[in-house]
Formats: structure tokens, C-alpha cells, sequence
């Protein structure tokens, strides 16, 4: 508005500033106080916490058989997320076909596909891997399963939108040029995605890494079970070694990650 | 078009051919050489996760067995038919699951608060741009990456030991997780501002607190606040999975669902979650997307 005044111009949004913090500050109080915050349970808390971590130094692992089983849950924590995402990525990749608009068979189909992703990624990874469990029992197998089903959700999503945003013109020229809809997509499609579903796979692999070191808290395999039991039984300078090799395991898988990435993918290809 | 006598013969066709054919190759070498590498990364990992791929196929029907399962009704006048069938009896624990999920809810906002205001005092420290000596810069992301590698629900199982069982373990343990996420995202953006303002201010003479105060702030307040909405999606998720290490929300109950074969109340806690998160993410979608119209 060209007439009114600039008093005027700034009041208004700063009143609705105001009573935004006011309210989102009520809440936090609110919050707080329903949550069971006090300050001598925080205090109390905090006086343990501190004295758990004087206890974590130095780390140590005990003896050596619990080392090298330590060394093999890591392995099988990356065998995990490297399985998991490889299971995710070939089943998503024919799924995000049907998902994507320009080269699903049918309106309904690419619906219930898109809806069958969402629904997939709503669920926790956790709770997946608590699922898988129940039906195939304790161990590294539900932790990889429990990873493919949450991530056929997300690459099934991340692929359709690729593969939507691609350029139609290659497309046209197989077509023009007397090829079938499946030349198409293999001879004018696949060319363009292709770096950017690597990328995508190299980077779930490594945020996989992340998740498959928890899933173990509920049995599904990999250092997470280890590291909750010797959280549970206080043995604190084990835990901080388990922490350690698991900071140093998922620094190592970022940094190869990120070069494969530059590498194949070149500049291109950053997901999100 | 006239070309000079200096200039190369234009290629042949069998030339142009062969280029091309070089080049296909040297493309098809490269992802061979990715495919099997991956391949037998994958072969690895198939051994050392003990994957045996006859128990894959005897057990692989369990699972849409076990989905199937969640929605069959297992007690009451419409016990072994389809959930919808008696969607009061299906949702029976609603009163008690959406009090959680509210608690869940009020977790992750708390989180997400607090997260996002220790991650914005830290961000300040760890930027290279404003001034900061360096030892101070390391240390501050030292202490960031921490909090951000070492997997929340770790952190939660640390606390509920030392803070007893119950939602402030899972408060603290998302606080930390999100400090350390928003502070990185931080810095990052006031490492992209325009250092113009702060250089006229340094100029004329403002302290380092009224240079961040008024050359600073309002160039990243806008991203500041919509990846702490972001977080805050990605914090109910997380929020929703705390109860199973005993850390407050819904997740205690999910857990003894699915642990103790309550088939249909699995399902209907799902069901909950996942139009919860949907919801959530509707609305700060839309939050930001005013947010960042109305700032620019």
C-alpha cells in the first residue's frame, strides 16, 4: 500500500510476531511442566550423568574376545545398512516407474504407489525393525529388512521425483525414432537418473550406517545390541569404546561416501 | 563456410562411429567396475550378516502374514474380521493413545525449543566468518559433531538411567541430538551471509553483540526458524520411537503391542502415528512456506 504510513506498515506483523513467541514460549512452559521438569530432578540427573562419564575414561574394551566380537558387530552393523539399502534401491527402483507421472501404466496404480511410500517412510525404522523381529525372529536379518521396507518408502519418492524431472526430450527422439515405451525409459531416461540414483543410494548407505547401529537395542543385529546391554549394566568404560569405534565407523563411511559421490555423480547430484 | 588449408579433414563417418563407440565403452567399463564393486560389497555383507537365503524364502511369507494379522480384530463380538468392521472396538484405547501421542507431541516440541536456542547461542561460536578464534571454532564443532553422530536413542538410554525412566530421558536426549543438527545447519548459513552490513557496522563502530544483533540476524533468522520446523517434523518421528527404550510417548505402548501380539492394537497405533506425522507436516509446511513469504 502505497499511503499508509510506515508505522502502520511495521505494527501489524510485529504484534503477530509477538504474540507468536508469547504463545510458542507458553507452551514451552507448559510443556515443561507436564513433561515432569524440576529442577532438583535435573540437578540430580545431571550429578549422575557426570558421574558416568568420569567413569567412561579411559575406554576400554575388556578382554579381547569381547574386542573382536565388538569388531565383528561393527562389521555386521555396515553389512546391515549395505544390504538394506542394495534390498531398498532394487525393489524401489520398478515401484518409482509406476510412481512417477510421465512413465507409470496407470492414474490409480501410481496413486496407491505414491500413498504406499508415504505410508512406508510415516513408519520409524525402529519400529520396522520391532516388526521384523516378531515375524523372522532376533538378529542381523529383521535389521535388514527393517532398513529396506522404511527405505523403499523414501528411494521410491526420491527415484519418481528424478525420474519426473528429467528431460522429455530424449524421450521423444527414442520414441520418434520407432522405439517402445521400455526403449524409452532404458535408452532416454535411465541415461539422465542414473547419477542421481547413485548418489541417492550412496547417501541413504551412509545415513543407514547411522540407523543400523540402534536397531540392535531391539534385537535386530549390529552394535546397537551390545551397546544397550553394557549401557544397562553400567559398564561404562566399554560403553564409551563402543561409542567411539561407532563415531569413527560412520566418519569413515561419510567420507567414502562423499568421495563415490563426487566421483560417479560428479557436482550434479546433492539429494535434498 | 569456408574452411583454411591448416585446418584437420572433418572426421568420417567410421570415425565418428568409433568415437562414439570408445566413448560408450569407457562409460560401460565405469559402471562395471561400480556394479561390481557393489556387487561384491553386497556378497560380503550377505556372509557376514549370516544371510541364508533359504531361510529368506521359507520366511519371507510371515511378513504379509504378519500385516494381514494387524488388521483382523482378535477380541469382542467382531473378533477375526476385517478392523473396520468395528472401528470403536478396533480404536478402544483412543482416549489413552492420544493423551500419548500428545505427550509425544509436547516432547518433541520442547526438544525442538531447546535444541534450536542452544544450537543458535553455539552456531555463533562455530561460524569462520564472524570473528572467532580459531581453537574456540574447533572445539565448538567438535562438540556439535558429537551431538549429532551419536545416535539419539544412545543418548536416551544413557539418560534414562541417570534421570530415571520417563519423557525428560527422551526430552534431553532429542535436545542434545537437535543442538547438534540445527548448530551445524547454522553456522552454515552464517557462513553464506552478506558481510557487507557487518562490515558497516564494525566501521562505525558497534560491539560484536549488536554486530550480530543488527547486521547478522536478520539475514538468517528466516532459514534459522524454518529448519528448526523441519527439525521439529523429523523430532516427532523421533519422539515416537523413545518409549521403547522407556523415554516417554507412545512408544512404550507400541512396543508392548507389537512384544506382546496385540495384533489390531499395532495397527491402530500405527495408523495414529502415521496421520499425526502426516498432520505435522501438512502445518509446518505451511508455516514456513507464510514464514519465508512474509520475510521476503
Amino acid at each position: 500500500m502505497a499511503n499508509a504510513s510506515p508505522k502502520t506498515a511495521h505494527a501489524a506483523p510485529a504484534w503477530g510476531g509477538w504474540l507468536l513467541t508469547l504463545g510458542a514460549i507458553a507452551v514451552l512452559v507448559f510443556g515443561l511442566w507436564h513433561l515432569g521438569f524440576s529442577l532438583t530432578k535435573f540437578l540430580v540427573g545431571l550429578g549422575s550423568l557426570g558421574k558416568f562419564v568420569v567413569l567412561m575414561f579411559p575406554p576400554d574394551w575388556g578382554d579381547n574376545a569381547s574386542l573382536w566380537r565388538y569388531i565383528k558387530a561393527l562389521a555386521e552393523t555396515v553389512a546391515i545398512a549395505l544390504l538394506g539399502t542394495t534390498l531398498a534401491a532394487v525393489i524401489a527402483f520398478p515401484l518409482s516407474l509406476i510412481a512417477a507421472r510421465n512413465t507409470t501404466v496407470s492414474q490409480i496404480l501410481r496413486f496407491f504407489a505414491r500413498r504406499g511410500f508415504d505410508t512406508l517412510r510415516g513408519v520409524d525404522t525402529l519400529v520396522w525393525a520391532l516388526i521384523w523381529v516378531n515375524v523372522v525372529g532376533l538378529g542381523p536379518f529383521a535389521g535388514v529388512f527393517a532398513i529396506a521396507i522404511s527405505d523403499i518408502g523414501s528411494f521410491g519418492k526420491l527415484f519418481s521425483e528424478a525420474i519426473e524431472a528429467s528431460d522429455k526430450r530424449p524421450v521423444e527422439g527414442v520414441i520418434a525414432s520407432g522405439g517402445s515405451r521400455l526403449h524409452a525409459i532404458r535408452f532416454g531416461i535411465l541415461p539422465q537418473v542414473a547419477p542421481v540414483l547413485i548418489s541417492q543410494y550412496l547417501y541413504y548407505f551412509e545415513s543407514n550406517t547411522r540407523s543400523a547401529t540402534i536397531i540392535g537395542i531391539v534385537g535386530a543385529g549390529g552394535i546397537g545390541l551390545e551397546l544397550s546391554e553394557m549401557i544397562r549394566t553400567l559398564e561404562w568404560q566399554k560403553v564409551a569404546f563402543l561409542i567411539i569405534m561407532i563415531l569413527i565407523t560412520v566418519s569413515v563411511i561419510d567420507r567414502l561416501s562423499t568421495q563415490l559421490r563426487t566421483a560417479i555423480a560428479g557436482s550434479k547430484a546433492t539429494p535434498n | 563456410m569456408t574452411r583454411s588449408a591448416y585446418s584437420p579433414a572433418p572426421p568420417t563417418i567410421a570415425q565418428l562411429a568409433a568415437s562414439y563407440a570408445a566413448e560408450v565403452a569407457r562409460k560401460r567399463r565405469r559402471f562395471l567396475v561400480f556394479a561390481t564393486g557393489v556387487a561384491l560389497a553386497v556378497l560380503a555383507a550377505g556372509w557376514l550378516a549370516e544371510v541364508d537365503l533359504g531361510l529368506f524364502f521359507s520366511n519371507i511369507h510371515k511378513f504379509p502374514n504378519y500385516i494381514g494379522r494387524i488388521f483382523i480384530l482378535d477380541s469382542g463380538p467382531y473378533a477375526g474380521s476385517f478392523v473396520l468392521f468395528d472401528i470403536p472396538g478396533w480404536f478402544w484405547g483412543l482416549g489413552k493413545w492420544l493423551r500419548l501421542l500428545a505427550d509425544t507431541l509436547l516432547i518433541a516440541y520442547v526438544a525442538t525449543v531447546l535444541g534450536a536456542l542452544f544450537g543458535f547461542l553455539l552456531c555463533f561460536l562455530a561460524a569462520g566468518n564472524l570473528g572467532v578464534s580459531a581453537p574456540v571454532r574447533f572445539g565448538v564443532r567438535r562438540i556439535l559433531e558429537f551431538c549429532r553422530t551419536v545416535p539419539e536413542l544412545v543418548f536416551a538410554l544413557v539418560f534414562v538411567i541417570a534421570f530415571g525412566l520417563g519423557p525428560i530421558a527422551g526430552v534431553l536426549a532429542i535436545i542434545v541430538h537437535t543442538t547438534g543438527a540445527l548448530g551445524k545447519l547454522f553456522y552454515e548459513v552464517l557462513e553464506n551471509i552478506d558481510q557487507k552490513p557487518v562490515e558497516g557496522l564494525i566501521a562505525s563502530g558497534a560491539s560484536w553483540t549488536k554486530t550480530m544483533r543488527f547486521a547478522v540476524l536478520p539475514q538468517v533468522l528466516s532459514n534459522f526458524v524454518s529448519y528448526a520446523l523441519l527439525r521439529f517434523e523429523i523430532n516427532v518421528r523421533g519422539a515416537s520411537v523413545m518409549g521403547f527404550v522407556g523415554a516417554g510417548g507412545i512408544g512404550q505402548d507400541l512396543m508392548e503391542a507389537i512384544r506382546k501380539f496385540y495384533y489390531p492394537d499395532v495397527s491402530a497405533i500405527l495408523v495414529l502415528i502415521i496421520i499425526t506425522v502426516a498432520l505435522i507436516d501438512l502445518i509446518t509446511e505451511r508455516v514456513r512456506r507464510r514464514f519465508i513469504a512474509e520475510t521476503h
